[in-house]
C-alpha cells in the first residue's frame, strides 16, 4: 500500500467545510440553552465533534477496501445488533433505540446506517452490468429491507426512511431500468395505505398535522407552527444570538437539536440560514466531486451512499422546519445536538476521506 | 454523468428550501414577528378605581374594597380542559358553571384571560397560590369593588355599577371595551366618564409553559376621580331613617341654590347587589317586585299633588290680577260646577274663607272657584312655568316630566276637548295633574325665593346651577308665605302638630287620590285605595334655606303621614346648624360608609319587600302612580296672549 496518505491529501475544503457547519452548530446550541437548565450542552456537543473528528481520521488510515472486504460480518452484526435492541434495548420516549455501550446510550439505527451504505457500496460495485437487472434490483431491495422493518419495529420511521435514498441513489448510478423504478415506485405507492394502517398514533398524526396545520395550533401542529413563528419572526437579519424570544423561552420545540435550524433562522435571519444552507450545498457537492474522483466504483459508490443520506437529512430536516414536511424526527447533521448522529456523520464522512486519500490508482 | 444530475438536483432542492424561507422571514415576517409577540407577552389588565361619593363635607358615601377575581388564562385549551374540574373543586363552583362560562367566551381571543370568579374568598385565594405549579392557568386578579351603604341607603341617588352592556359600548364611540364596569343608573351613570379611571395594563413575558419570566412595561391605572355632593349626610340619614317601612320619597333642596341635601325613595334596593355579578334571579325579582323598589321616587313619581297645588293656585289667582287678592267666600262643605257637585274635604265646611285662611285649611271649595275664575290655561301656564310639566333638570338619569294639563295638552294626547268641570279637579290638584316629589320642592323652593328657580342638583359645584327667572311680586311671596307659616304654626292649620318651636317651618299639606272618582267605581268597591299624603315644607320664613318634599304614597293625611317627617329633616337641619347634635364625623378620613346601627336594625323590617308591610296595595299595584301617563308628550303651556299678566 504506497497511496499517497500524507497531510496535503486531505480534503481540507470538506475539513472547513465540516467545521463551519459544526461551528455554526455550536453556537446555536449555546445560544439556545445557555439560559436554561441545559446550560453547558455546547461542550458536550464540542467534545463529540473532537471525538467525532478523531474516529473519522482512524477510519481515513484504514484502506477502505479492508472494510468492504468485511461487509457480511459487518451486515450480519448490524442486524443482531439490531435484534439485540428491541430485546435488551433502552427505551427512551417510547421507543427502543439505545444501547447501553460503556455508559453512554448508543443509537444502534445510526451504526445501521453505515452498515448500509458500506453494504449497498460493496453490492454495487460488484454489479458489473451497464444496466441494473431486475434481479439485482431484488436483491439491493432485500438487503435494505431487512433492517429497515427492524428499525420500524423499534419503532423509529425516520431513521428507516432515511436508508431509502442510499438504495435508491445506488440503484440510479447502477443503472436503474426506468421501467424498473417506475414499479419500483408503484409498489411503494400501493404500499402506502398498508404502511398508514400500521403507523403508530403519534406518527399518523404528525402526517395529518402536517398536512393540516391549522385545525389545532396548541396540539401536534404547535411544534410545526411555532418552528414557523420562530423562523418567519427571524426576518433578514434575525434577533440577534441569544435573543430569538421563541428560542429563548422554548416554544421553538427540540431547539437545540431536530428544529436547531429554526432557532438560528430566529437569531441569525435570513442571512444566517443562507450561509448555513450554501455551507450544506457545498458539502454535498464536495462529496459529490470526490465521488467523481474516486479511483473505483466501490469507492464512489462509499462517497455517494454517504452523501445520498446526508443529503436526505438536510433536505428532509429543513423542509420539517419551515413546514414543507411533517415531523419525521431526522436531525440537521453536523449541528444537532447528538452523540450517537455526530459520531455516525463523521464515521461517514471518514469513509468519504478514506475514498479521497486513496483516489489515485497506481 | 447522473453524477452531475445529482449535483444539480442538490442544488435545484436547496434553492427551493432557501425560496421557502425567503417566504417567510422576508414576504411574512411582519405577521410571523406578531405571532412571536403574542407567545411571549401576557397582558393582564390593571383596574382603575372608581372615584368614590363623597358627602358636601368630604364625608365618604361610596367607595371601593380592595378584591380578587379569579382569571382564567385560556392559552393552553386542552391544558384548561384537563384542570377544569380540579378548578370547580378548588373553587367550590360547579363544572357546569365553568363550562358555561367557556363557552361564552369562545369568540374573545384566547390570550385573553376571562374571569371566572369575581369575588374570590380567602380560601380561593390559598387554593390559588398553593397550586401555583400545577394549576398554572389560574391568576388572581385586583379589582376595586364598589361598596355602597347597606339597606339601600341613598341608593337611588347612587345608582349602581355593573358590566357594560353592547348597547353602551356601541353608543360610546370606542371609549368602553367589553368587560368594562360603568354607572347603570344614578349619579354613577351620570357621572361615569368622572369617575371612572383608565385601566392599565400589566405585560409580562411568559415562556412556552406559561410561566413568567419578566415584566415589560406596565401601563399604570389612572384613578377615576371622586365627586362632592350637595347632600348632607346627616340629613339623608334623617330622611332615611322617616322613611324607613313606608312606601315615599323625599326630596330637601336649598332654594337658594338648587342644591339637594338630601333625596331618599323607598322602598329600596342594596346596590352591593349588583357590584359582584347579579344574578338572574335576583335581578328578575328587584323588577318584578310589585313594590318596584328600582323606581326612584323623588324623581320618577309621577302623582297628583293634592292641596299643595293650591300654592300654584294662590299664586296665579295673585299674579295674574284675574281674581282679587281679597277675593272671599262662604264654605258650606261643597259646590255645585256645571251640574256636578264638587265636595269639600271637610264636610261641614270652613265659612268664610279668604285666600290666607284657604291654605291654612285648605280649602277646596275656594280654589274650586279660584280654578273656575282662572281657567285652566292659565294655570296651565302658571303650572308651566313655576315648574311643572316637565323635568327639573336634575342631575340624575331617568327623571320624569309630569303632566301639567291644558285645553291643547288634552287634544294632543287625547284628541279630546277639555271639560270645564276637569279645570275643577285640577284646581284643587287632582285629576289629570301629575308631579314628581323633586318638582315639588322645585316648584316651591321658586315660589317662595320670588321666582328664581334654581335647577336642582347633587353634584356640588363652585358655578352657579342653571336658573330659570319667573318674577314675583313680593306681595304675592308674602301671602303665600303667610298661608304656609299659617299651616303648620295657626290654630287649625294641617299640619298644626308638626310646629317646631323656635323655627319658623312652614309649608302646604296634600292629600291625593290615588284614583279618580270614576276609576275607583270601575275597580270596585272593595278597591279601597288610600290616598297619598303629600307635604312641601319650607324654613325659615324669611330668606328660606331649606325646602323639604315628602310623598308617603298611602299615607292618606299629608299633615299626619307626610309633614312630620319633613319636621324632622328640617330639625335636623337646625340642630345641626345650631351645633345642638354633634354632625356625624365631619372629617374625610375613616368613616365608614353605611348606616348607624339603629338606621340598619329599622330597615331589615324593610328590606324585604313582600312581608306584607304594605297592605295598602293589595291586588291592584299603583294603578295611577307609577304607571305614567301618556307622558311623552310634555306639555309645554303657552298661555293665551289675552292672558298674559
Amino acid at each position: 500500500m504506497n497511496e499517497g496518505t500524507g497531510i496535503r491529501d486531505y480534503d481540507w475544503w470538506l475539513l472547513t467545510i465540516i467545521f463551519g457547519i459544526c461551528g455554526i452548530g455550536v453556537l446555536e446550541i449555546w445560544s439556545a440553552t445557555h439560559a436554561s437548565h441545559l446550560a453547558g450542552m455546547h461542550w458536550k456537543q464540542m467534545w463529540w465533534i473532537a471525538l467525532g473528528f478523531g474516529l473519522m481520521m482512524l477510519l481515513s488510515r484504514l484502506d477502505y477496501h479492508s472494510v468492504l472486504d468485511k461487509t457480511p460480518v459487518f451486515y450480519l452484526i448490524g442486524i443482531i445488533a439490531l435484534l439485540a435492541v428491541l430485546v435488551v434495548g433502552h427505551t427512551r420516549y417510547g421507543a427502543k433505540r439505545w444501547l447501553p455501550v460503556m455508559g453512554e446510550f448508543l443509537q444502534v439505527s445510526e451504526i445501521a446506517k453505515l452498515i448500509i451504505i458500506v453494504t449497498l457500496a460493496r453490492f454495487f460495485a460488484e454489479v458489473r452490468t451497464e444496466r441494473l437487472s431486475i434481479a439485482d434490483l431484488c436483491k439491493a431491495a432485500v438487503l435494505t429491507a431487512v433492517p429497515i422493518g427492524l428499525i420500524l419495529l423499534q419503532p423509529d420511521l425516520g431513521t428507516a426512511m432515511v436508508l431509502i435514498p442510499v438504495v435508491a441513489v445506488g440503484a440510479y448510478l447502477a443503472g436503474i431500468q426506468w421501467k424498473h423504478a417506475a414499479v419500483m415506485l408503484l409498489a411503494a405507492a400501493l404500499m402506502l395505505p398498508i404502511g398508514w394502517h400500521h403507523l403508530k398514533p403519534y406518527q399518523k398524526e404528525r402526517v395529518t398535522t402536517f398536512l393540516r396545520p391549522e385545525e389545532d395550533p396548541k396540539g401536534s401542529g404547535y411544534q410545526i407552527l411555532q418552528s414557523k413563528i420562530a423562523v418567519g419572526s427571524g426576518g433578514f437579519w434575525g434577533k440577534g444570538l441569544g435573543h430569538g424570544s421563541q428560542n429563548q423561552l422554548g416554544f421553538v420545540p427540540v431547539r437545540y437539536s431536530d428544529f436547531i435550524l429554526a432557532a438560528l433562522a430566529e437569531e441569525l435571519g435570513f442571512a444566517g440560514v443562507f450561509v448555513t444552507l450554501v455551507l450544506y450545498t457545498a458539502l454535498l457537492l464536495r462529496l459529490i466531486q470526490n465521488a467523481q474522483h474516486a479511483k473505483d466504483r466501490a469507492g464512489m459508490f462509499l462517497v455517494m451512499g454517504v452523501a445520498a443520506i446526508l443529503g436526505f437529512h438536510v433536505l428532509v430536516n429543513v423542509a420539517m422546519v419551515i413546514g414543507f414536511m411533517p415531523v419525521t424526527g431526522i436531525p440537521l447533521p453536523l449541528m444537532s445536538y447528538g452523540g450517537s448522529a455526530m459520531l455516525f456523520v463523521f464515521l461517514a464522512l471518514g469513509l468519504v476521506m478514506n475514498v479521497r486519500l486513496r483516489r489515485f490508482v497506481n | 454523468m447522473r453524477l452531475t444530475v445529482i449535483s444539480y438536483t442538490i442544488v435545484g432542492l436547496m434553492a427551493l428550501l432557501l425560496l421557502g424561507f425567503w417566504k417567510l422571514q422576508i414576504i411574512h415576517s411582519d405577521l410571523y414577528a406578531q405571532l412571536a409577540e403574542r407567545n411571549r407577552v401576557r397582558s393582564i389588565p390593571i383596574i382603575a378605581p372608581r372615584g368614590a361619593m363623597l358627602d358636601r363635607y368630604g364625608r365618604v358615601i361610596v367607595d371601593n374594597y380592595p378584591s380578587f377575581s379569579v382569571l382564567l388564562l385560556r392559552d393552553d385549551p386542552q391544558q384548561v380542559e384537563r384542570l377544569l374540574p380540579q378548578i370547580a373543586d378548588g373553587l367550590s363552583v360547579t363544572l357546569e358553571d365553568l363550562e358555561q362560562q367557556l363557552d361564552a367566551a369562545t369568540a374573545l381571543p384566547h390570550f385573553q384571560p376571562i374571569v371566572i370568579k369575581p369575588e374570590a374568598t380567602p380560601g380561593d385565594v390559598a387554593f390559588i397560590e398553593s397550586h401555583r405549579a400545577d394549576i398554572p392557568v389560574l391568576e388572581m386578579l385586583m379589582v376595586h369593588r364598589r361598596r355602597y351603604p347597606h339597606d339601600g341607603f341613598m341608593a337611588h341617588v347612587s345608582g349602581y355599577v355593573g358590566e357594560v352592556s353592547s348597547d353602551q359600548i356601541e353608543e360610546s364611540g370606542g371609549r368602553y371595551r367589553p368587560g368594562d364596569i360603568v354607572g347603570k343608573t344614578g349619579l354613577e351613570r351620570q357621572y361615569n366618564d368622572h369617575l371612572m379611571g383608565i385601566d392599565g395594563m400589566r405585560r409580562s413575558v411568559v415562556n412556552s409553559i406559561g410561566r413568567e419570566v419578566g415584566r415589560l412595561e406596565q401601563t399604570d391605572a389612572v384613578p377615576g376621580k371622586p365627586i362632592r355632593l350637595t347632600i348632607d349626610y346627616d340629613l339623608q340619614l334623617v330622611a332615611e331613617e322617616a322613611l324607613v317601612g313606608k312606601k315615599g320619597a323625599v326630596v330637601a333642596v336649598d332654594p337658594k341654590s338648587g342644591e339637594v341635601l338630601a333625596m331618599a325613595s323607598q322602598p329600596s334596593y342594596d346596590p352591593n347587589d349588583f357590584a359582584v355579578r347579579i344574578s338572574k334571579d335576583e335581578w328578575q325579582d328587584l323588577n318584578e317586585n310589585p313594590e318596584r323598589p328600582l323606581l326612584d321616587r323623588a324623581i320618577q313619581a309621577q302623582l297628583a299633588p293634592g292641596s299643595v297645588f293650591k300654592i300654584l293656585m294662590a299664586t296665579a289667582m295673585l299674579e295674574s290680577k284675574a281674581i282679587p287678592a281679597d277675593y272671599h267666600l262662604f264654605c258650606p262643605g261643597s259646590a255645585e260646577f256645571y251640574g256636578r257637585v264638587f265636595h269639600d274635604w271637610k264636610k261641614e265646611g270652613h265659612g268664610d274663607v279668604d285666600l290666607h285662611k284657604a291654605i291654612v285649611h285648605s280649602c277646596d271649595v275656594f280654589f274650586y272657584n279660584v280654578g273656575k275664575q282662572l281657567g285652566i290655561d292659565r294655570i296651565s301656564f302658571y303650572g308651566g312655568n313655576l315648574g311643572l310639566g316637565h323635568k327639573t333638570g336634575v342631575d340624575l338619569p331617568g327623571e320624569e316630566p309630569g303632566i301639567m294639563p291644558s285645553e291643547a295638552w288634552k287634544e294632543r294626547v287625547f284628541h279630546q276637548k277639555w271639560y270645564p268641570g276637569e279645570t275643577i279637579s285640577v284646581a284643587i290638584g287632582q285629576g289629570a295633574i301629575a308631579v314628581t316629589p323633586v318638582q315639588l320642592a322645585y316648584m316651591i323652593g321658586g315660589i317662595i325665593t320670588g321666582g328664581r328657580f334654581h335647577q336642582p342638583h347633587l353634584l356640588l359645584s363652585d358655578k352657579a346651577a342653571p336658573e330659570v327667572d319667573f318674577p314675583i311680586s313680593d306681595s304675592t311671596v308674602d301671602t303665600v308665605t303667610e298661608g304656609m307659616y299659617g299651616v303648620v304654626n295657626e290654630q287649625g292649620g294641617t299640619a298644626g302638630a308638626s310646629k317646631l318651636p323656635g323655627i319658623e317651618l312652614c309649608g302646604k299639606t296634600g292629600s291625593a287620590q290615588v284614583i279618580s272618582e270614576q276609576g275607583l267605581k270601575k275597580a270596585g268597591k272593595q278597591a279601597a285605595l288610600k290616598d297619598n299624603a303629600w307635604f312641601v315644607g319650607f324654613a325659615p320664613r324669611q330668606n328660606p334655606e331649606i325646602v323639604v318634599a315628602v310623598l308617603v304614597q298611602g299615607g292618606e293625611h299629608g299633615g299626619e303621614a307626610a309633614a312630620p317627617i319633613a319636621r324632622n329633616v328640617v330639625k335636623a337641619y337646625y340642630d345641626k346648624k345650631q351645633g345642638r347634635i354633634p354632625p356625624q364625623q365631619l372629617t374625610t378620613q375613616a368613616v365608614p360608609p353605611g348606616i348607624p346601627p339603629s338606621f340598619a336594625a329599622n330597615s331589615a323590617r324593610n328590606s324585604k319587600p313582600d312581608d306584607g308591610a304594605e297592605e295598602t296595595v293589595p291586588t291592584n299595584p299603583d294603578p295611577v302612580p307609577t304607571k305614567p301617563q301618556p307622558v311623552s308628550t310634555t306639555p309645554q303651556p303657552t298661555p293665551p296672549a289675552t292672558l298674559n299678566p
